[in-house]
Protein backbone atom coordinates (compact mmCIF):
# COMPACT_ATOMS: atom_id res chain seq x y z
CA UNK A 1 0.00 0.00 0.00
CA UNK A 2 3.06 2.28 0.37
CA UNK A 3 4.54 3.92 -2.95
CA UNK A 4 8.21 4.36 -2.55
CA UNK A 5 7.46 8.12 -2.46
CA UNK A 6 5.40 7.93 0.70
CA UNK A 7 8.33 8.08 3.25
CA UNK A 8 10.92 10.08 3.29
CA UNK A 9 14.26 8.62 2.67
CA UNK A 10 16.21 8.06 6.23
CA UNK A 11 18.56 6.00 7.75
CA UNK A 12 16.37 3.52 8.58
CA UNK A 13 18.92 1.75 11.46
CA UNK A 14 19.23 4.72 12.87
CA UNK A 15 15.83 6.23 13.12
CA UNK A 16 15.04 7.22 16.78
CA UNK A 17 12.39 5.10 18.55
CA UNK A 18 9.96 7.93 18.91
CA UNK A 19 10.13 8.27 15.48
CA UNK A 20 9.15 4.87 14.46
CA UNK A 21 6.50 4.78 16.76
CA UNK A 22 5.32 7.94 15.46
CA UNK A 23 4.68 8.82 19.46
CA UNK A 24 2.03 6.39 20.24
CA UNK A 25 1.77 5.68 23.96
CA UNK A 26 2.74 2.75 25.71
CA UNK A 27 0.65 -0.52 25.45
CA UNK A 28 -0.99 -2.74 28.37
CA UNK A 29 1.35 -5.01 29.67
CA UNK A 30 -0.36 -8.13 29.37
CA UNK A 31 -2.25 -7.64 26.21
CA UNK A 32 1.43 -7.79 24.76
CA UNK A 33 3.39 -9.67 27.48
CA UNK A 34 7.20 -11.14 26.17
CA UNK A 35 5.56 -14.39 25.22
CA UNK A 36 1.92 -13.06 23.59
CA UNK A 37 1.49 -14.88 20.50
CA UNK A 38 1.38 -13.07 17.55
CA UNK A 39 0.64 -13.40 13.52
CA UNK A 40 -0.38 -11.31 10.48
CA UNK A 41 -4.37 -11.17 10.35
CA UNK A 42 -5.94 -13.55 7.31
CA UNK A 43 -8.19 -11.30 5.75
CA UNK A 44 -7.90 -7.99 4.57
CA UNK A 45 -10.18 -6.55 7.57
CA UNK A 46 -7.55 -3.52 8.18
CA UNK A 47 -8.24 0.15 8.76
CA UNK A 48 -6.09 1.54 6.13
CA UNK A 49 -3.09 2.90 7.56
CA UNK A 50 0.25 4.17 6.43
CA UNK A 51 2.94 1.72 7.60
CA UNK A 52 5.95 2.75 7.86
CA UNK A 53 9.04 0.57 6.79
CA UNK A 54 9.27 -0.84 10.34
CA UNK A 55 5.59 -1.84 10.47
CA UNK A 56 5.97 -3.28 7.33
CA UNK A 57 8.91 -5.19 8.25
CA UNK A 58 7.04 -6.04 11.46
CA UNK A 59 4.32 -7.26 9.38
CA UNK A 60 6.21 -9.32 6.69
CA UNK A 61 7.90 -11.07 9.88
CA UNK A 62 4.43 -12.04 11.28
CA UNK A 63 3.05 -13.02 7.95
CA UNK A 64 4.62 -16.78 8.17
CA UNK A 65 3.62 -18.12 11.17
CA UNK A 66 3.18 -17.10 14.81
CA UNK A 67 6.01 -15.45 16.96
CA UNK A 68 6.38 -14.10 20.14
CA UNK A 69 6.66 -10.59 20.96
CA UNK A 70 10.42 -11.50 22.51
CA UNK A 71 10.91 -13.45 19.47
CA UNK A 72 9.68 -10.54 17.00
CA UNK A 73 12.45 -8.28 19.03
CA UNK A 74 15.23 -10.46 18.71
CA UNK A 75 14.61 -11.06 15.53
CA UNK A 76 14.10 -7.42 14.11
CA UNK A 77 17.02 -6.17 16.70
CA UNK A 78 14.38 -3.26 18.05
CA UNK A 79 14.35 -2.16 21.64
CA UNK A 80 11.07 -4.57 23.40
CA UNK A 81 9.24 -1.05 23.99
CA UNK A 82 9.28 -0.38 20.95
CA UNK A 83 8.09 -3.51 19.60
CA UNK A 84 5.41 -3.51 21.51
CA UNK A 85 3.91 -0.29 20.63
CA UNK A 86 4.19 -0.99 16.63
CA UNK A 87 2.66 -4.19 17.73
CA UNK A 88 -0.38 -2.36 19.75
CA UNK A 89 -0.47 -0.21 16.75
CA UNK A 90 -0.89 -2.77 13.74
CA UNK A 91 -2.85 -4.91 16.39
CA UNK A 92 -5.45 -2.41 16.54
CA UNK A 93 -5.55 -1.59 13.13
CA UNK A 94 -6.52 -4.89 12.62
CA UNK A 95 -3.17 -6.30 10.76
CA UNK A 96 -2.39 -8.60 13.51
CA UNK A 97 -3.71 -11.04 15.63
CA UNK A 98 -2.54 -11.48 18.84
CA UNK A 99 -2.75 -14.48 21.64
CA UNK A 100 -1.99 -13.68 24.64
CA UNK A 101 -0.41 -16.65 27.63
CA UNK A 102 -3.07 -17.85 30.06
CA UNK A 103 -4.22 -16.11 32.69
CA UNK A 104 -2.12 -15.64 35.95
CA UNK A 105 -5.26 -17.68 37.82
CA UNK A 106 -4.63 -20.73 35.35
CA UNK A 107 -1.03 -20.48 35.58
CA UNK A 108 -0.70 -22.59 39.02
CA UNK A 109 -3.01 -24.86 36.95
CA UNK A 110 -2.17 -28.67 37.86
CA UNK A 111 -3.27 -29.93 34.22
CA UNK A 112 -0.80 -27.27 32.48
CA UNK A 113 2.40 -27.91 34.72
CA UNK A 114 1.63 -31.66 34.26
CA UNK A 115 1.02 -31.24 30.40
CA UNK A 116 5.21 -29.49 30.88
CA UNK A 117 6.59 -32.09 32.83
CA UNK A 118 5.48 -34.82 30.72
CA UNK A 119 6.62 -33.18 27.54
CA UNK A 120 10.11 -32.63 29.07
CA UNK A 121 9.98 -36.56 29.82
CA UNK A 122 9.14 -37.19 26.68
CA UNK A 123 11.63 -35.30 24.70
CA UNK A 124 14.79 -35.96 26.84
CA UNK A 125 13.89 -39.36 28.16
CA UNK B 1 1.49 -23.36 9.19
CA UNK B 2 2.67 -20.94 6.91
CA UNK B 3 0.61 -18.34 4.68
CA UNK B 4 1.20 -15.46 3.53
CA UNK B 5 4.69 -14.31 0.44
CA UNK B 6 6.84 -16.88 0.18
CA UNK B 7 9.56 -16.82 3.23
CA UNK B 8 12.04 -16.36 0.07
CA UNK B 9 11.60 -12.60 0.81
CA UNK B 10 12.91 -13.14 4.63
CA UNK B 11 15.87 -15.30 3.64
CA UNK B 12 16.84 -14.94 7.43
CA UNK B 13 13.94 -16.72 9.19
CA UNK B 14 12.75 -20.41 8.00
CA UNK B 15 9.24 -22.00 9.06
CA UNK B 16 11.06 -23.38 11.63
CA UNK B 17 11.46 -20.32 13.58
CA UNK B 18 8.06 -20.41 13.73
CA UNK B 19 5.81 -21.78 17.10
CA UNK B 20 4.82 -25.12 15.44
CA UNK B 21 0.64 -25.24 15.80
CA UNK B 22 0.94 -21.15 16.73
CA UNK B 23 -2.98 -21.03 16.41
CA UNK B 24 -4.05 -23.28 19.20
CA UNK B 25 -0.14 -23.27 21.55
CA UNK B 26 -0.67 -21.70 24.71
CA UNK B 27 2.80 -19.84 25.56
CA UNK B 28 4.16 -20.69 28.98
CA UNK B 29 7.54 -19.46 30.72
CA UNK B 30 10.30 -20.59 32.91
CA UNK B 31 13.11 -18.01 34.04
CA UNK B 32 16.61 -18.91 33.73
CA UNK B 33 18.77 -17.10 36.24
CA UNK B 34 21.80 -16.84 38.54
CA UNK B 35 24.80 -14.32 38.60
CA UNK B 36 27.09 -13.12 35.76
CA UNK B 37 28.96 -16.14 33.77
CA UNK B 38 27.33 -18.15 35.53
CA UNK B 39 25.99 -20.53 32.53
CA UNK B 40 22.80 -19.34 31.76
CA UNK B 41 23.39 -18.76 28.12
CA UNK B 42 25.13 -22.07 27.80
CA UNK B 43 21.65 -23.95 29.43
CA UNK B 44 19.57 -22.15 27.32
CA UNK B 45 21.62 -22.17 24.43
CA UNK B 46 21.62 -26.15 25.28
CA UNK B 47 18.44 -27.27 25.10
CA UNK B 48 16.25 -24.32 23.57
CA UNK B 49 15.26 -25.50 19.93
CA UNK B 50 15.85 -22.21 18.17
CA UNK B 51 19.37 -20.24 17.91
CA UNK B 52 18.64 -18.47 21.32
CA UNK B 53 18.19 -15.05 20.93
CA UNK B 54 18.17 -11.54 22.96
CA UNK B 55 16.41 -8.38 23.45
CA UNK B 56 17.23 -5.27 24.72
CA UNK B 57 14.86 -2.82 27.05
CA UNK B 58 14.39 0.77 26.31
CA UNK B 59 15.11 3.67 28.46
CA UNK B 60 11.57 4.91 27.68
CA UNK B 61 10.10 1.49 29.33
CA UNK B 62 12.11 2.26 32.95
CA UNK B 63 11.20 5.69 32.48
CA UNK B 64 7.54 5.34 30.90
CA UNK B 65 7.67 7.80 28.87
CA UNK B 66 8.18 8.14 25.32
CA UNK B 67 8.87 11.69 25.32
CA UNK B 68 11.56 11.57 27.05
CA UNK B 69 12.87 9.78 23.96
CA UNK B 70 12.66 13.03 22.02
CA UNK B 71 16.03 14.69 24.28
CA UNK B 72 18.67 11.64 24.42
CA UNK B 73 18.59 10.94 20.65
CA UNK B 74 21.82 8.08 20.71
CA UNK B 75 21.09 7.04 23.66
CA UNK B 76 17.66 5.31 23.70
CA UNK B 77 18.60 1.39 25.03
CA UNK B 78 19.99 -0.50 28.32
CA UNK B 79 23.05 -2.05 27.46
CA UNK B 80 22.18 -5.15 29.29
CA UNK B 81 19.76 -7.77 27.67
CA UNK B 82 17.43 -10.68 28.30
CA UNK B 83 18.15 -13.98 26.09
CA UNK B 84 15.90 -16.61 25.69
CA UNK B 85 15.04 -19.76 23.80
CA UNK B 86 11.82 -21.85 22.86
CA UNK B 87 10.98 -25.50 23.24
CA UNK B 88 7.83 -26.80 22.18
CA UNK B 89 6.60 -28.70 24.54
CA UNK B 90 3.15 -30.58 22.60
CA UNK B 91 0.61 -29.11 20.35
CA UNK B 92 -0.94 -27.67 23.36
CA UNK B 93 2.04 -25.64 24.90
CA UNK B 94 4.71 -23.58 23.76
CA UNK B 95 7.83 -22.83 26.92
CA UNK B 96 10.06 -20.30 26.45
CA UNK B 97 13.07 -19.63 29.01
CA UNK B 98 14.09 -16.23 29.85
CA UNK B 99 17.69 -15.66 31.05
CA UNK B 100 19.19 -12.69 32.48
CA UNK B 101 21.61 -11.40 35.26
CA UNK B 102 20.31 -10.15 38.37
CA UNK B 103 20.88 -6.57 38.18
CA UNK B 104 17.87 -5.05 40.05
CA UNK B 105 18.07 -1.54 38.57
CA UNK B 106 16.12 -3.24 35.41
CA UNK B 107 13.29 -3.33 37.30
CA UNK B 108 11.38 -3.04 34.11
CA UNK B 109 13.06 -6.18 32.79
CA UNK B 110 12.68 -8.28 35.99
CA UNK B 111 8.99 -7.48 35.92
CA UNK B 112 8.27 -8.34 31.89
CA UNK B 113 10.19 -11.69 32.69
CA UNK B 114 8.80 -12.81 36.01
CA UNK B 115 5.10 -11.63 35.15
CA UNK B 116 3.21 -15.24 34.83
CA UNK B 117 6.49 -16.99 34.59
CA UNK B 118 5.60 -20.69 35.89
CA UNK B 119 8.91 -20.73 38.05
CA UNK B 120 12.57 -19.97 38.48
CA UNK B 121 15.69 -22.27 37.50
CA UNK B 122 18.68 -20.61 39.92
CA UNK B 123 22.06 -21.23 38.56
CA UNK B 124 24.39 -21.39 41.04
CA UNK B 125 28.17 -21.85 41.29
CA UNK B 126 29.47 -23.48 44.40
CA UNK B 127 32.70 -21.47 44.42
CA UNK B 128 30.54 -18.31 43.96
CA UNK B 129 27.64 -18.59 46.60
CA UNK B 130 27.68 -15.05 48.06
CA UNK B 131 27.42 -13.87 44.34
CA UNK B 132 23.93 -15.45 43.87
CA UNK B 133 22.31 -13.97 46.84
CA UNK B 134 21.09 -11.04 44.87
CA UNK B 135 19.21 -13.06 42.78
CA UNK B 136 17.66 -14.96 44.89
CA UNK B 137 16.36 -12.29 46.82
CA UNK B 138 15.00 -10.81 43.82
CA UNK B 139 13.28 -14.17 42.72
CA UNK B 140 12.20 -14.13 46.27
CA UNK B 141 10.72 -10.65 45.85
CA UNK B 142 8.77 -11.74 42.76
CA UNK B 143 6.82 -14.81 44.57
CA UNK B 144 8.43 -16.75 42.29
CA UNK B 145 8.75 -20.26 43.02
CA UNK B 146 12.75 -21.99 42.27
CA UNK B 147 15.24 -24.54 42.51
CA UNK B 148 18.98 -24.44 42.63
CA UNK B 149 20.99 -25.93 39.50
CA UNK B 150 24.68 -26.11 40.94
CA UNK B 151 26.85 -25.58 38.07
CA UNK B 152 29.56 -27.75 39.31
CA UNK B 153 32.52 -26.21 36.77
CA UNK B 154 35.33 -28.51 35.94
CA UNK B 155 38.08 -29.08 38.78
CA UNK B 156 35.50 -27.98 41.30
CA UNK B 157 35.39 -29.85 44.37
CA UNK B 158 31.76 -30.97 44.93
CA UNK B 159 30.41 -29.08 47.89
CA UNK B 160 28.29 -30.77 50.59
CA UNK B 161 24.48 -30.09 49.51
CA UNK B 162 23.78 -29.46 53.22
CA UNK B 163 26.68 -26.53 53.48
CA UNK B 164 24.94 -25.09 50.16
CA UNK B 165 21.81 -25.31 51.63
CA UNK B 166 22.66 -24.05 54.81
CA UNK B 167 24.93 -21.34 52.90
CA UNK B 168 22.13 -20.33 50.66
CA UNK B 169 19.23 -20.22 53.26
CA UNK B 170 17.21 -22.53 51.17
CA UNK B 171 13.87 -23.43 52.57
CA UNK B 172 13.80 -27.78 52.91
CA UNK B 173 11.89 -28.54 50.49
CA UNK B 174 13.38 -26.42 47.59
CA UNK B 175 15.05 -28.63 45.16
CA UNK B 176 18.83 -29.29 44.53
CA UNK B 177 20.33 -30.53 41.54
CA UNK B 178 23.74 -30.85 39.80
CA UNK B 179 24.22 -29.64 36.30
CA UNK B 180 26.10 -29.31 33.45
CA UNK B 181 24.74 -26.50 31.55
CA UNK B 182 26.67 -27.34 28.38
CA UNK B 183 24.92 -30.62 28.07
CA UNK B 184 21.28 -30.86 26.80
CA UNK B 185 20.33 -34.02 28.84
CA UNK B 186 21.56 -32.45 32.18
CA UNK B 187 20.16 -29.19 31.42
CA UNK B 188 16.46 -30.96 30.97
CA UNK B 189 16.85 -33.04 34.05
CA UNK B 190 17.69 -29.87 35.90
CA UNK B 191 14.46 -28.05 34.03
CA UNK B 192 12.06 -31.48 34.64
CA UNK B 193 13.53 -31.22 38.57
CA UNK B 194 12.25 -27.90 38.64
CA UNK B 195 8.64 -28.57 36.72
CA UNK B 196 8.21 -31.64 39.31
CA UNK B 197 8.59 -29.20 42.42
CA UNK B 198 6.34 -26.47 41.13
CA UNK B 199 3.81 -29.46 40.56
CA UNK B 200 4.03 -30.66 44.05
CA UNK B 201 3.31 -27.14 45.16
CA UNK B 202 0.24 -26.90 43.15
CA UNK B 203 -1.41 -30.52 43.77
N1 LIG C 1 32.66 -26.48 32.79
C1 LIG C 1 31.53 -25.83 32.56
N2 LIG C 1 31.57 -24.66 31.91
C2 LIG C 1 30.41 -24.00 31.70
C3 LIG C 1 29.17 -24.52 32.12
N3 LIG C 1 28.20 -23.66 31.79
C4 LIG C 1 28.80 -22.63 31.16
N4 LIG C 1 30.13 -22.84 31.10
C5 LIG C 1 31.11 -21.91 30.51
O1 LIG C 1 31.13 -20.75 31.32
C6 LIG C 1 31.25 -19.57 30.54
C7 LIG C 1 30.11 -18.61 30.81
O2 LIG C 1 28.89 -19.19 30.38
P1 LIG C 1 27.66 -18.30 29.88
O3 LIG C 1 26.61 -19.28 29.44
O4 LIG C 1 28.09 -17.29 28.91
O5 LIG C 1 27.24 -17.59 31.22
P2 LIG C 1 26.11 -16.50 31.42
O6 LIG C 1 25.52 -16.76 32.75
O7 LIG C 1 25.19 -16.45 30.27
O8 LIG C 1 26.99 -15.20 31.47
P3 LIG C 1 26.49 -13.65 31.43
O9 LIG C 1 25.36 -13.56 30.47
O10 LIG C 1 27.67 -12.89 31.00
O11 LIG C 1 26.10 -13.32 32.85
C8 LIG C 1 31.28 -20.04 29.09
O12 LIG C 1 32.62 -20.09 28.69
C9 LIG C 1 30.70 -21.44 29.16
O13 LIG C 1 31.21 -22.27 28.14
C10 LIG C 1 29.17 -25.79 32.80
O14 LIG C 1 28.14 -26.31 33.20
N5 LIG C 1 30.37 -26.39 32.99
MG1 LIG D 1 24.63 -14.76 29.08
Amino acid sequence: MNGPGDFELEATELVRPYVITKGRGLPDDDQLSLITLVTAAPEQVQRPLRLSPEEQRLLDLCSAGYLSVAEIAGHTRLPLGVVRIMLAGLTEAGYLITRPPVARARLADKELLEEVLSGLRAKFG
Amino acid sequence: MVSGPSLGERPSLQSRDYVAGGASQTAVKILVVGHFAVGKTTFIGSISEIEPLSTEETMTRAAQDVDDLKGVRGKTTTTVAMDFGRLTISDRVVLYLFGTPGQVRFVQMWEDMARGALGALVLVDPERLADSFAVIDLIEQYGLDYAIAVNNFDGNPVRAEAALREALDLLDDTPVVTCDARDEQSSAAALTTLVSYLLARVG
